[in-house]
């Protein structure tokens, strides 16, 4: 099964790290990253920009009503993915527990929809 | 497949009829949970395996009287719900079959073919309890949903037992059933070095079962006592099929112990007798000898935890009874080791109670006073309760911590685990019987 793991994190947190902190946080990401591929699980990942260069779209009868910001206004924001296919929530969430957002955030994990099991 | 005797070729007598269903109740009586979990571990998905099983029935109803009973049940009913299930899952899926379905199909088609009577089905019911006390589902809904999963006890059965409407409780079984098949729970017992964490989970369900059994105010209602026999047959299920967890044995011999005085619990008038008042003559020698015997061995496997220092507290009142001696020293100390592993402030004031028994109410007292800083006792109506009876002169007999009839069903009380004045008795201790070191992340604080 694949799963989302979406780390939302206090965005200011990284701004107020040292660069060898910052450089500690990057190697340990890049650690759990290289642990998903040699494990053979990690589907893709990706890490956002910060949520001040978020914009929403919505579309109401017809006209597409564009704003700035990210869709929730709240301290902690989407910080980044990992999609991930493992056996089952268990393993999912064992390697959630293994992620470093988990530490400095928290992560919430999304089993995706498979199209074909309905 | 041999056949039990049926009407002449093909139809039916009203003989027939009654025995298809008589046998047909026995298999549902043995074997339900067997068969659920079974099923519901190939399908990984409860509210189908319990569709499947629901119309293998059905069809059992329909055809054992006119062809006669099978020899094996349990293996024709699992054939059929196999059939069932299958349909079922050719039905929800549209267009392609992923892969993961046709293995699913597979396997159960193995599974099911390889089960010639009910001693050869695996046991999958424990692995049905870890998914139904999984942390990632709602703990207030994991013991109802035991109850349904394993013992297939209805939603209205249930609601009424934990207080709820049929509907909402409709809903959530079915909200918690859909998350553990599109979340991907797995059936398994647990790894080894995560079961310890993992079982928790499953007892405290199986004693919320038991504490909503036993906090029916009137002692009348049939409904809810046959919830206590359930919660029963669930913790003697998890200590048979894990005989080396000592909680899995110390929940079982404190719901034994508690199960044992129901009978002198109430008056022929319905009226609640407290512990230290009640007909020891009326007590179940049996089932406390059980209950003791498993507390020892429990203790043998040498892990302390709560519900064998509960059982200890039931243990050791037991013996007061016995010997009509009143030593509250053990007491206090079994206290002390509740205290430490759960920080509960229901167990804090039942402590304090038990200090004032040795001490007297002045030291008491200041426990009591103290405890109010803790915001979660202001709505504790037994909080209120103790402290005014410790200002009271003479000092009067600890039962009042907890007074049965004033707990009402409102969102103010307390879990009830904490509110059932004889599941927790506030009693003394051989806690020399019970041994071990006492870990610091064992429990979470029940109120």
């Amino acid at each position: 099964m694949q799963y989302l793991l979406m780390l939302y994190s206090n965005e200011s947190g990284w701004s107020q790290m040292t660069p060898a902190e910052q450089e500690q946080g990057v190697a340990a990401y890049g650690a759990y990253t290289q642990a998903l591929k040699t494990a053979g699980v990690l589907v893709g990942s990706n890490r956002l920009q910060n949520s001040t260069t978020a914009t929403t779209v919505h579309v109401a009868d017809g006209k597409s009503q564009v704003l700035d910001g990210p869709y929730v206004d709240s301290k902690e924001q989407l910080a980044g993915y990992y999609l991930i296919d493992v056996a089952d929530l268990d393993a999912a969430l064992a390697w959630t527990a293994r992620c470093p957002g988990a530490s400095h955030g928290t992560i919430e994990v999304r089993p995706i929809w498979d199209m074909y099991a309905g | 497949m041999a056949r039990s005797k049926c009407g002449r070729s093909g139809t039916c007598t009203l003989d027939s009829a009654a025995q298809a269903r008589s046998t047909a109740d026995a298999v549902a009586r043995r074997s339900y949970g067997k068969l659920v979990a079974f099923l519901a571990a190939a399908m990984r998905d409860v509210a189908a395996a319990e569709d499947a099983l629901s119309e293998a029935f059905a069809a059992a109803l329909a055809d054992w009287p006119l062809n006669g009973c099978p020899a094996n049940p349990e293996a024709w009913l699992l054939t059929v719900a196999r059939r069932k299930g299958i349909d079922g899952i050719r039905r929800r899926r549209s267009g392609e079959v992923a892969a993961v379905q046709l293995q699913i199909l597979a396997e159960l088609d193995e599974a099911a073919s390889t089960v010639m009577d009910d001693a050869a089905i695996p046991d999958q019911r424990l692995a049905l309890l870890f998914a139904c006390a999984h942390p990632a589902i709602d703990a207030g809904i994991r013991a109802p949903l035991m109850l349904q999963a394993v013992l297939g006890l209805d939603a209205k059965t249930i609601a009424s037992a934990f207080l709820a409407s049929p509907d909402a409780m409709g809903k959530r079984l079915g909200r918690a059933k859909q998350k553990i098949r599109q979340a991907g729970i797995r059936f398994a017992i647990p790894a080894r070095d995560e079961l310890a964490g993992r079982l928790d989970g499953v007892l405290d369900a199986i004693y919320a079962a038991f504490a909503e059994g036993w906090s029916d105010p009137g002692g009348t209602d049939a409904i809810r006592r046959d919830l206590t026999a359930e919660a029963l047959f669930l913790a003697g299920l998890v200590a048979g099929l894990l005989p080396q967890e000592p909680e899995a044995l110390g929940l079982l011999a404190c719901m034994l112990h508690a199960e044992a005085r129901r009978r002198a619990r109430r008056t022929e008038d319905g009226d609640y007798v407290p512990l230290a008042e009640q007909d020891v003559a009326l007590w179940d020698a049996a089932m406390i000898d059980e209950a003791e015997a498993l507390l020892l061995r429990a203790s043998a496997l040498g892990h302390i935890g709560r519900y064998q220092l509960e059982a200890a507290l039931q243990s050791a009142h037991v013996e007061r009874r016995r010997s009509g001696r009143t030593d509250w020293t053990p007491e206090v100390q079994i206290y002390d080791a509740l205290l430490a592993l759960s920080g509960s402030p229901v167990v804090a004031l039942n402590r304090a109670l038990a200090i004032a028994e040795l001490q007297g109410p002045r030291a008491a007292l200041e426990i009591v006073d103290a405890l109010a800083a803790d915001g979660r006792l202001v709505d504790y109506q037994p909080y209120w309760a103790a402290r005014a009876a410790l200002l009271a002169e003479p000092m009067p007999t600890p039962r009042l911590a907890m007074p049965s009839t004033s707990r009402s069903a409102s969102p103010a009380t307390p879990p009830s685990g904490a509110s059932c004045s004889d599941v927790r008795p506030y009693c003394h201790a051989a806690w020399k019987k019970v041994s071990g070191t006492i870990p610091a992340d064992v429990l979470l604080p029940r109120i």
